[in-house]
């Protein structure tokens, strides 16, 4: 019999679709596993009980068309989901349960999807390896010498859900590579979309003019069929792009004859591991042998990318999470008069990283320092940008690695946030540029761990990208490799 | 009129000071939803019962800004005279408040939506120009109230995103009176637009007063003072006479003026600085990622530029040119727009000298006894307008006329009906009036023997007797015909 | 530019979040890191560079000026931490 749990969404989908199985037999096949992944720490909230009763009710139907009918799908825990706790992985929202649905999850329940539970991340989606969670580390299914790997992040809930077979797709936010990273420490399919393409209405945010949502899956396909329901525009998002589409899905093409593929020589770094640098070439030469045109491009600003991040980032969030003061939700700590409550509501509501990042905010948005730092940052976004600009009067994506080295061990850079900030510094340019981008599984280092891809697209063109990545997988016929080694 | 001189000065013992002043005027936008949400802005409502998901700043809401409110700081920019500016950005403003649900109030900062205008007084010493500096739009904070309990402040959020214009001054003002005038001019401006209703106890127009002091013929400015949140005209003048008091005094004593906030505390009658008065505010002002830059075109400006209304310098123009009206009496109509609608609609149909004597005179004297403002005057100008045609084609007479007017304060009949119930027709029948007169001379032989012998001023006393014999229906100016023939 | 402990008392008495002594200190390390990081950018002459708030080309969208009866006291109250049927309520504020 098929495992169900293996199949990826558009297959899951298509059994339903064709009744061979119930929704009810698929959601519980990822039950089975998720009850038996507790070690991995993926979930924040599980809602297995809903999910079971949500499935019978879609086997009652006559009618299975919607387009994800029956797919369990549990989100990262920053989408606000209705009557279903909602945490940003923060203790500072630990008891929050909004009454609202955020406008890409009603998309996927518009469509039958069924949630099974919200995923572990950073805190308020700070980080890169999923240690600044008040809820715990998340385990990568991948391991080095049977030795923990972060899954990375902030999506890392995520990335460890879908690599182990606990949903079937799911959907992150990316604010500097927080779906992009993640997906490449654990071998999946992680994507970008352009900035403004989904709506940002109830997700909880962190940087505003960076942050997105995009779909993070076991396949090219998957993230197709997922982009397809998540995106369109949303007149409650006055960022949100009023783009025609149409689906992604159906126009996905496997060819990239004539396809001009740029390679950015700023993405070759120093000291990047001899592994990361051959991956890099190996894609290159799959496009290559396929008919793309390899054109070799400059993005002369690429290294001040993470500096500019890393003054625009905390100065939106020390902004965007002043409304945590203990006054309307979540956590609050007692203190004689109101300021008192908010210094100690924050202070013990807020993790360490989350704290550093309000605290540079601050002060690069004081009063002294404003133009030194952000109008800084402001003005080299702007460089970043045109960067792109003139590398796309040439060519139609680029191709990077997705991160400098595979998953890492825990506590490896938690006592210094540069080496952890570095870890996105080839995925952080796409977000000031408002670029998609797409991570992609391309093969196993010698240790066995997966190592990954990543291609950029011109703004709105998440076609191209699409129809590249889709190209590039059938080349390399990634398979998963988990072990389900955290099963008891 | 312009034979007083301008004379507001502080005696010190120094010598005099001038008194420096501008406002920061806060009027909010007559609309029926807030700046950026879709809550209803009604006054008076059960507490938070008009917050919605983004006024109470639940995680992940977005703004969205209502284009009602747009078009009305447009109309009021160009009612005074100002620039508009195609291109305006809304600024976070972060601060930390009980009221401020956010954590940052959106205001616009570096550029507002209207730029440079003016307002012109009419002092008793001539007309003066006050310089506008700037308007912009910006979200109201909710309400605190600190009286319901000995420990807690409780909070309501139903202001919170109410739409305000913040009308920024130069510092023109020179004095407690023109600070009235000003306030007055602008708001009977804002209700001519119908931009804002001007209501200060409902709390729609408040004022930040800046005062500082100078010696007279000093150039330099003095440090100023902010005096927040003012509510009313009066407390404007007593907060402004206070502290220029206080200041000259400092000044005179050899200190200085520390620049600062301070409260009006009108149980006391006096300034005093905030206690809360947070270690110099640092703003932290940068533009909200979450809005793009408001844009419009020019004929954006020149649509509403079409569809303004006649404004209270104009229409005083007009007044005075149409009606042979004296600067006085029409400076009193354009105060208020629903004052010279009502006078024009009673003008129109009957007499000009008429209705402004019955206007400022007989109805004013009537509804400030009532307490009532002319929109709620128990007589329409219609009716006021009948009233002055029965005078006018002596159907009544003047004094009748009166008493027609005490009924219809009671109850607005037509005056017409009125007159006809009672029999107040003016009696102008030749023929009855000589019978009366006959009477009046038959009763009062003595008199008349006294009047033929000289005593002329008895005339008046005939005339009276006639009217009060006919019981005021007689026609005055027939009775003076016949009497004085019979008399003869 | 560096920061130091007055600094960073400044900063979080903006940021409403009390810190201690230990924490100063290492707030005091990570940050002037951090900031020296950031730094790098001063190498590169900006000056006639237009600074961008965001990279969408969006003109901002209006809505119209209606009334919607979207939320319920009870809803907004919900989460709150302290709380009557009217209010939240904070520990007493001097103004």
């Amino acid at each position: 019999m098929t495992d169900l749990a293996k199949l990826t969404l558009v297959e899951s989908i298509k059994h339903i679709k064709e009744k061979k199985c119930s929704a009810s037999e698929l959601v519980g096949a990822y039950i089975k596993r998720i009850e038996k992944s507790d070690k991995l720490n993926c979930f924040n909230t599980k809602d297995l009980e809903n999910a079971h009763s949500k499935a019978k009710k879609i086997d009652t139907n006559q009618k299975l068309d919607k387009t994800l009918v029956g797919a369990p799908i549990a989100v990262k825990d920053l989408f606000c989901t209705k009557g279903v706790k909602t945490t940003a992985s923060s203790k500072i929202l630990s008891n929050f349960i909004p009454t609202y649905e955020s406008t890409v999850t009603e998309k996927l329940w518009n469509e039958d999807a069924i949630l099974i539970g919200k995923l572990n991340s950073d805190e308020f989606a700070m980080g890169s390896s999923n240690e600044t969670s008040n809820f715990g580390n998340v385990l990568n299914p991948y391991r080095l010498n049977n030795q923990n790997l972060v899954p990375g992040g902030s999506s890392g809930g995520c990335a460890s859900a879908v690599a182990a077979d606990l949903t079937s797709a799911t959907i992150g936010t990316d604010t500097g590579g927080s779906i992009r990273q993640p997906a490449a420490f654990t071998g999946i399919v992680g994507l970008k979309p352009t900035y403004g393409r989904c709506s940002r209405w109830g997700i909880v945010a962190f940087a505003s003019s960076l942050d997105q949502a995009g779909p993070m899956t076991k396949d090219v396909k998957d993230a197709a069929l997922m982009l397809d329901v998540i995106s369109g525009y949303d007149e409650k998002d006055s960022t949100s792009a009023k783009k025609p589409k149409s689906s992604f899905l159906n126009s996905i093409k496997s060819n990239v004859k004539g396809l001009k593929v740029g390679i950015p020589k700023e993405y070759r770094v120093d000291n990047m591991p001899k592994e990361v640098d051959d991956l890099w070439k190996e894609g290159i030469k799959i496009l290559k042998d396929n008919g793309a045109i390899i054109k070799d491009i400059s993005l002369p600003h690429t290294k001040y990318a993470l500096p500019t991040y890393y003054i625009i980032a905390p100065a939106e969030a020390s902004s965007n999470l002043a409304r945590y003061d203990g006054v309307k939700y979540g956590f609050r700590a007692e203190g004689k008069d109101l300021t008192e409550m908010y210094e100690n509501t924050r202070s013990k509501g807020f993790g360490t990283e989350v704290k550093r990042r309000i605290m540079i905010g601050t002060y690069v948005l004081s009063s002294g320092y404003y133009d030194a730092y952000y109008l800084k940052a402001q003005k080299v976004r702007n460089l970043i940008k045109i960067d792109f600009d003139n590398a796309y009067k040439n060519v139609d994506v680029i191709l990077t690695p997705t991160t400098p080295t595979p998953a890492f061990k825990f506590g490896e850079n938690v006592d210094d946030p540069i080496a952890m900030y570095l870890n996105d510094i080839f995925t952080v340019t796409a977000n000031l540029a408002g670029l998609p981008a797409i991570s992609l599984p391309i093969k196993y280092n010698k240790d066995g761990l997966p190592l990954a891809l990543q291609l950029f697209g011109k703004s709105f063109d998440e076609q191209t990208l699409l129809n590249t990545a889709y190209f590039i997988e059938q080349q390399v016929n990634f398979k998963s490799q988990v072990k389900d080694w955290w099963m008891s | 009129m312009s034979d007083k001189e301008f004379n507001y000065y502080i005696s010190g013992e120094t010598g005099k000071w001038e008194v420096v002043i501008g406002l920061e005027v806060h009027a909010q936008v007559s609309s029926n939803a807030k700046l950026f949400s879709s809550s209803s802005t009604k006054f008076g409502s059960e507490p938070n019962s008009q917050v919605s998901l983004i006024d109470a700043a639940m995680p992940g809401m977005l703004p969205v800004i209502n284009k009602f409110c747009v078009e009305q700081a447009v109309r009021t920019g160009l009612g005074l005279k100002a620039k508009i500016n195609l291109l305006s950005v809304f600024d976070r403003k972060n601060y930390f408040y009980a009221d401020l649900p956010q954590g940052y109030q959106i205001s616009q900062f570096k550029h507002p939506i209207v730029g440079e205008g003016e307002v012109i007084l009419d002092m008793p010493y001539g007309t003066k120009k006050i310089g506008i500096e700037r308007l912009h739009l910006e979200q109201d904070a909710g309400k605190s109230l600190h009286d319901q309990d000995p420990t807690k402040t409780f909070i309501d959020l139903n202001r919170s995103g109410v739409a305000l214009m913040e009308i920024v001054s130069k510092p023109d003002l020179r004095s407690p009176e023109e600070v009235a005038e000003y306030i007055k001019k602008l708001r009977s401006i804002m209700r001519y637009l119908g931009t804002c209703d001007g209501n200060m106890e409902e709390g729609s127009l408040r004022a930040d007063v800046n005062v500082s002091v100078r010696k007279i013929g000093s150039k330099e400015f003095g440090t100023r003072c902010e005096i927040k949140n003012v509510n009313s005209i009066k407390f404007m003048q007593q907060a402004i006479q206070y502290e220029a008091k206080r200041q000259v005094e400092l000044l005179e004593d050899g200190k200085k003026i520390d620049q600062e906030t301070r409260l009006f505390d009108t149980k006391n009658n006096e300034t005093r600085q905030m206690r809360s008065k947070e270690d110099a505010h640092d703003y932290r002002y940068f533009p909200d990622p979450d809005l793009p830059p408001l844009k419009f075109e020019q004929t954006f400006v020149d649509q509403i530029k079409k569809k303004l209304p006649e404004l209270p310098d104009d229409k005083k123009e007009r007044l005075i040119k149409d009606y042979k009206l004296s600067n006085y009496e029409a400076g009193v109509l354009i105060s208020d727009k629903d004052t010279s609608d009502y006078f024009e609609d009673v003008a129109k149909n009957s007499d000009v000298k008429l209705a402004i004597n019955w206007v400022i005179g007989d109805l004013f004297a009537a509804l400030n006894k009532i307490g009532k403002s002319i929109k709620e005057s128990p007589i329409s100008s219609k009716n006021l307008s009948k009233l002055i045609q029965l005078i006018k084609n002596n159907t009544i007479s003047g004094r009748i006329a009166k008493e027609v007017f005490e009924l219809m304060i009671n109850d607005n009949r037509d005056p017409k009906v009125i007159v006809e119930e009672k029999g107040l027709v003016q009696e102008s029948n030749v023929d009855e009036l000589e019978k009366i007169i006959e009477k009046v001379l038959k009763d009062n032989s003595e008199k008349v023997a006294e009047y033929k012998s000289g005593k002329d001023k008895l005339f008046g006393f005939f005339v009276g007797s006639v009217i009060k014999e006919s019981k005021g229906k007689a026609n005055p100016a027939l009775v003076n015909d016949i009497l004085k023939k019979k008399l003869s | 530019m560096s920061i130091n402990k007055d600094t960073i008392k400044k900063i979080s008495k903006l940021a409403r979040i009390s810190v201690t002594n230990e924490e100063t200190d290492r707030l005091e390390k990570d940050l002037n890191s951090i900031l020296k990081f950031v730094e790098q950018l001063k190498k590169l002459n900006t000056d006639k560079i237009t600074p961008i708030a965001s990279v969408s080309d969006q003109l901002l969208t209006m809505s119209e000026d209606e009334v919607k009866k979207i939320n319920e006291k009870k809803e907004i109250l919900q989460n709150a931490p302290d709380k009557n049927t009217n209010y939240y309520i904070v520990p007493k504020v001097i103004e």
